[in-house]
């Protein structure tokens, strides 16, 4: 099937596109004559200018105000297969997001065609293929549409990098049919952010984590002090220590938390399960601290010390402040 | 309250899955399987919500015969009723066609509420629950952190990027688990012994009505399967009480303090 036409359904928060349906139109204007994106937000509007200079020609935007106020699966699935029918595109591409996962299955379910999840690449060969990675990432598995279409493909965070178009904004069509009552009847009544001071995880520099190694909720300060002192950092944690409720869900990196790429990654008692290691074996460097020598997180490693992580923390920010002063 | 709880039986997650190369399917053989360890989080909740408000879970799982077990073990941990979908011409489904099977068999046994992980731990396509929700044309609440039912209305914290939402929604409606909702008990011996003598069903696509679901990877196939490119290790030191200095000459050589 010859790629003419692709579009990203794209996440708006603040009249701001996700990063990753940036990250997406820059993919696509590599496979596709026509790139569009298609969101679902009062503001949606505003974000054509940022769409268009990634190269979304279109945007279809419903930018009804009860958009803000509903669970966005079931009728964004809704809108997008009527928006599908019309304009007939051969692959819709999907960010691996909360929002966007419910979309993508609710659509699959209701065009009755497969989607792809895990995605990490995108090509067009012999038909699209979508290259997953399955167990942890130790595999990389490519599956081809073979079907009618549309192909429908949800793909990681931080697979591509972002790059302008030199476009000017996306022509902005308006989505006005109507939602289903039955959708209002799913609604969000409030949004709660758990604010972290600092840059943001998937944002930063350095990620420093911590894991079960770390003994003690409170011994996460150790991060946060050594955060301060490098200035630049975020501080991450593992599934482990989120599930245990020692720190909120936002500082997940992982399989189901957020996917990082830093120049530089430090896992302080992080084993290194699969779950984790998907999230982070994407820096650039990784150093990992951990009591036992036959934690799988060395294996990844660049720098590795096998110690006290608790040991280590205080001695390595004393240090870093003498180095600095 | 009439609760439905999907569960799957997989490789023990500790150990790292396989593909068989000449049929690219999950290699089953001579591996270690357990209920999925997310599933536990919903059979939990589910439990919980019917002990506060009154009625019954059923454990709705599709997979091969040795699947039994994980219903069992559910049922075993104080589910009422047990059903597996067992069918050869299910080998190889993808997530579309799974979601098909579960919806049948969920509006078979009835529900108010169903429960699921927010995704299988070996296969983790995630978009499992959405599929059966639009199947069943209710709402899914996805990605729960915490789950309540006042009356006929679910209140749900749901995670996102930044933090949650509250979220409500009429039911019936599926509800998503993420791990870490709830604290899921061990089944007590009482609750194994009992376990055998509660209503367990085995069917097949054909008690569904799902004669011809196989094939159940329609429009998609897997063109090729290769190890991914893995990080070669660097130095491994043991800490002689100045690894600190290690890391510190580390981050200066990266040039990032």
């Amino acid at each position: 099937m010859p790629l003419g036409k692709i579009w990203v359904f794209a996440e708006i928060a603040g009249g701001k596109p996700a990063p990753v349906a940036l990250e997406l139109l820059t993919k696509a204007r590599s496979l596709a004559g026509t790139v569009e994106a298609v969101a679902f937000a009062p503001d949606a509007a505003e974000a054509a200018t940022e769409l268009g200079a990634h190269g979304a020609t279109t945007l279809y935007a419903g930018t009804d105000p009860v958009w803000g106020e509903v669970l966005l699966g079931g009728p964004a699935a809704d809108a997008l297969a009527a928006l599908i029918g019309e304009h007939k595109p051969d692959l819709v591409l999907f960010g691996m997001t909360y929002d966007s996962r419910d979309v993508a299955g609710r659509l699959a379910a209701k065009l009755g065609v497969p989607v792809i999840a895990n995605g990490i690449d995108v090509s067009d060969g012999d038909g699209v293929s979508v290259h997953s990675s399955a167990f942890g990432a130790t595999l990389n598995v490519a599956t081809r549409f073979e079907g009618e279409a549309p192909a429908l493909a949800i793909i990681r965070p931080k697979s591509f990098v972002a790059e302008p178009s030199g476009g000017g904004a996306a022509a902005v069509t308006q989505v006005t049919s109507p939602m289903d009552e039955k959708h209002k009847a799913a609604r969000v009544t409030d949004r709660v952010a758990d604010v972290a001071a600092g840059p943001k995880l998937e944002e930063a520099p350095i990620v420093i984590s911590g894991g079960r190694g770390l003994g003690d909720p409170k011994n996460f300060e150790l991060l946060d002090q050594l955060a301060a002192v490098l200035g630049n950092a975020a501080v991450g944690a593992s599934r482990a220590v989120v599930d245990a409720g020692w720190v909120p869900y936002a500082m997940q990196v992982g399989q189901t938390g957020k996917t990082v790429k830093p120049a530089v990654y430090l896992a302080f008692g992080i084993s290194g399960a699969m779950q984790h290691t998907v999230g982070m074996k994407g820096a650039k460097a990784i150093v990992a601290v951990n009591r036992d020598e036959n934690a799988p997180i060395f294996k990844l490693a660049d720098l590795g010390v096998v110690g006290d992580a608790l040991k280590v923390l205080p001695a390595l920010v004393e240090e870093l402040q003498k180095r600095r002063s | 309250m009439k609760v439905v709880v999907c569960v799957k039986q997989i490789p023990d997650p500790n150990t790292t899955g396989q593909l068989d190369p000449t049929t690219h399917l999950l290699k089953r053989e001579g591996v270690e399987v357990v209920l999925d360890p997310g599933d536990e989080f919903g059979v939990e909740a589910g439990l919980q919500l019917v002990e506060a408000q009154g009625g019954e879970v059923t454990v709705v799982s599709m997979g091969p015969d040795r699947g039994i077990d994980a219903v069992r073990k559910a049922l075993a941990m104080g589910a009422a009723k047990g059903v597996l979908i067992s069918d050869d011409a299910l080998r190889g489904s993808d997530a579309l066609t799974t979601a098909r099977v579960l919806a049948a068999a969920i509006r078979r046994e009835g529900f108010d509420l169903v429960i699921t992980a927010t995704e299988s731990t070996d296969g983790y396509t995630g978009v499992v629950p959405q599929m059966i929700a639009e199947l069943l044309d209710v709402p899914a609440v996805t990605f729960a952190k915490t789950v309540e039912v006042d009356g006929t209305t679910l209140k749900v914290k749901r995670q996102t990027e930044a933090g949650y939402d509250l979220v409500e929604a009429g039911l019936p409606a599926i509800v998503s688990v993420t791990a870490g909702v709830n604290e899921p008990r061990y089944p007590s011996l009482k609750g194994i012994m009992g376990a055998k003598s509660k209503p367990l069903d085995r069917i097949t696509c054909g008690d569904l009505g799902l004669d011809g679901a196989g094939g159940g990877t329609a429009g998609q196939s897997i063109t090729g399967v290769e190890p991914a490119p893995q990080r070669t290790a660097g130095s491994i030191v043991k800490d002689d009480g100045e690894g600190y200095k290690r890391i510190a000459d580390f981050l200066a050589e990266k040039k990032v303090i």
